[in-house]
């Protein structure tokens, strides 16, 4: 068997089990509705009209992958992309949310490691708070972030990046103090007998050896930031983007438009995570560093 | 305006005070100053400047206000909290993590899963799982069950990876020696291999406090009962008495810590012998 | 016309703050080495050789005592580029060619781009490295990396190279070699050389002073002055005198119960 053949058919082996776990569980869990139609009228279904019945209703407790599958061609290729009732339309705001929030953060992110790992009294200081800013639910500050910037004068994406930006930056916090730190003493050692500044230990060794922190980081600052951006969408009522049209196919009983936004930001997040991966693969192996 | 003034000099003391306490070698009693005399500058920074600048209570309260409104909501904070902490998040956070080390060593004892497995395991975490709140709401209903079920999907793919990672951490040297006692899988796991995952397990432990209880939380949003710590935030943001959603914040704050910092302690006893936890960085 | 000593030790302690207790070091250490010497220190571990080179190069703090290096303290003679050390790792950059980890220290402190070129090329001559300028750390065997980690320290031309075990990970075979080449670069440029060594043959091979130290407390046993004449070829280890002094050493660690 290949290489890429050994890597693969397990995975597609995996995938396969799902689906079909998927397939029989809609049966059982639509069937109460199928059979409380079938009662009212005064009917009987045998087990195939059930299966039928089950993978085609319009409200399903859990709509077949194929149902799915039609729902997102339809709200994809079907409609302008600029009108309301696309998925690619309120796909690209989250993904540019994301991107807003998420270059914000690791903007911030870095700097703050940098500060934390040269300063003692600020690391002293503000580390337990970063930590204990994760524990305030982000969901409960967004309502008052977006009024607050509203009032300010500051629409639109914003808000909501700084909402994207408040969950990435702590992974790439975290991940950068560790990478800034990872010299070994002895590498620490040799600069200071060349009597190198800090600044040049930081540009010259720190930040290099922490490349490989970096891209681990990224890759769940980036899913962080999604995250945000959904979250972020769900207090706003602006009416766009991911996170609203779950929110809004909840609120509706739209199950369709429920599980379609989910699997677009499953897909929006697997791909920017690869896209990170690509250059993570690229930039390491070219400074011959090792992943962390 | 002297008050103001008189806060930011405060915020200078503060910071200098630290800047002396970081020099100091000896004294742990003394560490836990900064990080307080830090959040308290912070603290009349915030209340000194509301009034300053005229920050109306409806964008942001200052302190006091939540201080008064937060000892006076005793009972409704309470109840909030058991809705959501105990019943949603740590029964969901028990749930995820036990069943993700059980799938863990699954997929350590039998290789085949590992291919398959991970990379969809992979997949699962990076995705955001909130979206999966509305579907479970409407598959378990408004109660606590619901949003137990969101906590226990949401911690369990983090924790897998780390379980994954972790039972890989055994050197070879210890396993060959092993191997040359004739230890069946089950020994050599119970007496190696869950030791040297153990500051794997920990990391998801540690990272899946904060996403149990912000999917506990957040699955509120969705259907609720007429408790619990989301449901609060979200009717009185609607009704613009941000003094009490930021008392509930302060809950989850504070729960948060030390939800995270139990697991920390616990982490230090259990392995004492990791250079991490040995380094006095 | 007498020459002030280039690195003089007096009454030298350090005392180490552990979490299971203070460890001893150094005790009463004393030490007087000239220009042009090439001085091992060879012991068991804990003896505190490689404590007492990290003194003279300013990584360590001693507790109480006097070191002069060039005539100026430690972290003076730090600053004005008196010595280059060489670790027991390589410690080349994966991301730097050989060529560029060598220009590291270059760059550090200031040299012209120019500057940098010739210096780089002339060390890498001097270790027998030329044709491997572009090449990475990875693409070179452990004794090549050892030679250059050697080269970045005699690129900004310090008369004192200190050296800790630099050869402990590497074969015996390369090791002849390398210690060949090491004797060479001091010969023809003069250096002074603190060397630290588990390994007596080496000791007794390279140098012109044998400080032999034992544990706890750390402490020197004996300073031996090698009657070796300075012309050595590999050969002279079979010699009478080579292994006389072979057996002053061996003595000396027996003393100091280096064999508990």
């Amino acid at each position: 068997m290949s290489k890429v053949g050994n890597r693969i058919l397990p995975i597609i082996s995996v995938v396969g089990f799902i689906f079909v776990f998927w397939w029989g569980f809609s049966i059982i869990l639509n069937s109460p509705w199928a059979y409380d139609q079938a009662k009212r009228n005064s009917v009987t279904l045998s087990f195939s009209e059930l299966v039928v019945e089950t993978w085609s209703q319009k409200r399903p407790k859990l709509p077949t992958p194929y149902q799915v599958a039609t729902e997102m061609w339809d709200t994809t290729v079907n409609k302008k992309i600029t009108s309301k009732r696309s998925l690619v339309y309120h796909t690209v705001i989250t993904f540019s949310e994301t991107v807003y929030g998420f270059a914000l953060g690791t903007g911030f992110g870095i700097l703050l490691a940098i500060a934390i790992v040269h300063n003692r009294a600020t690391a002293m200081s503000v580390m337990p708070w970063v930590i204990t800013s994760q524990t305030i639910p982000i969901l409960a500050l967004a309502p008052m972030i977006i009024v607050a910037l509203g009032s300010a004068g500051f629409n639109g994406l914003l808000p909501i990046a700084i909402i994207s930006m408040y969950l990435s930056f702590f992974p790439v916090v975290v991940g950068m103090v560790k990478g800034l730190r990872s010299p070994e003493q002895l590498e620490i050692d040799q600069m200071k007998t060349w009597s190198a500044s800090s600044s040049q230990v930081l540009f010259k060794l720190r930040l290099p050896k922490s490349v490989p922190y970096l891209f681990t980081s990224l890759k769940l600052g980036i899913a962080a930031a999604l995250v945000g951006a959904i979250v972020g969408e769900l207090p706003s009522g602006g009416g766009t983007g991911l996170g609203f049209r779950m929110l809004s196919g909840s609120t509706f009983g739209n199950t369709l438009q429920i599980w379609s936004g989910l699997f677009s930001a499953a897909i929006l997040a697997a791909s920017l995570i690869g896209f990170i991966g690509v250059f993570q693969r690229a930039i390491l192996k070219r400074m011959a560093l090792e992943l962390q | 305006m002297i008050y103001f003034i008189a806060a930011i000099s405060f915020w200078i003391f503060a910071w200098c005070m630290n800047v002396w306490i970081a020099r100091q070698t000896s004294g742990d009693v003394l560490k836990i100053l900064p990080p307080l005399l830090f959040g308290l500058s912070l603290m009349l920074i915030w209340e000194t400047s509301i009034i300053y600048f005229r920050v109306s209570p409806v964008i942001l309260p200052p302190p006091s206000a939540i201080f008064f409104k937060f000892i006076s909501s005793g009972p409704i904070l309470w109840a909030d909290f058991v809705q959501t902490v105990v019943k949603g998040a740590l029964s969901g956070y028990f749930i995820g993590c036990i069943s993700a080390l059980l799938v863990g060593i699954a997929i350590d004892r039998f290789k085949f899963l590992e291919k398959g497995l991970l990379p969809v395991g992979n997949f699962m975490a990076a995705m955001p799982i909130v979206g999966i709140a509305p579907i479970l709401v409407m598959w378990y209903g408004y109660g606590w069950q619901s949003k137990s079920a969101v906590v226990t999907v949401m911690v369990f793919f983090p924790m897998l990876i780390n379980v994954v990672q972790g039972m890989k951490m055994s050197d070879k040297i210890h396993r060959d020696l092993m191997l040359t006692y004739n230890a069946s899988y089950t020994q050599t796991l119970i007496k190696l291999r869950l030791s040297t995952a153990m500051p794997f397990i920990f990391n998801g432990l540690k990272v899946s406090t904060t996403l149990a209880l912000i999917g506990a939380i957040v699955a509120e949003f969705f259907g609720s009962p007429i408790r619990g710590m989301g449901f609060r935030i979200s009717t009185e943001a609607a009704r613009f008495s941000l003094d009490m959603v930021w008392s509930e914040i302060t809950v989850a704050a504070v729960t948060g810590s030390i939800f995270y910092g139990s697991v920390v302690l616990l982490e230090k006893r259990i392995t004492f012998w990791h250079p991490s936890q040995r380094a006095g960085i | 016309m007498f020459q002030s000593p280039v690195i003089e030790v007096t009454d030298l302690n350090l005392t180490f703050k552990t979490n299971d207790g203070p460890v001893n070091a150094l005790s009463k250490v004393n030490l007087s080495i000239e220009k042009g010497d090439f001085v091992s220190f060879i012991g068991p571990s804990g003896c505190g050789k490689t404590t007492l080179l990290r003194v003279l190069a300013d990584l360590d703090q001693p507790t109480s005592g006097n070191v002069l290096v060039n005539g100026v303290t430690p972290e003076q003679a730090r600053m004005s580029k008196a010595y280059g050390y060489v670790f027991q790792a390589a410690g080349l950059y994966p991301w730097r060619t050989i060529g560029a980890n060598i220009k590291l220290p270059l760059e550090i402190m200031g040299y012209s781009k120019g500057e940098q070129k010739t210096r780089v090329a002339k060390v890498l001559d001097l270790v027998e490295l030329s044709e491997f300028e572009n090449k990475f750390p990875w693409q070179l065997s452990g004794g090549m990396q050892q030679r250059a980690s050697i080269a970045r320290a005699l690129a900004f031309d310090a008369d004192i190279l200190l050296m800790d075990e630099p050869f402990g990970s590497l074969d015996e075979i390369v090791r002849d070699r390398l210690n060949e080449q090491l004797l060479e670069i001091w010969k023809s440029n003069s250096k002074t050389i603190c060397f630290v060594t588990h390994s007596i043959p080496e000791a007794v091979y390279l140098s012109t002073k044998i400080v032999v130290m034992s544990p706890r407390p750390g402490r020197i046993i004996d300073i031996i002055t090698s009657d070796l004449p300075a012309d050595r070829p590999l050969e002279i280890r079979d010699s009478k005198e080579f292994i006389a002094v072979s057996k002053r050493v061996r003595e000396g660690l027996r003393t100091g119960h280096s064999y508990e």
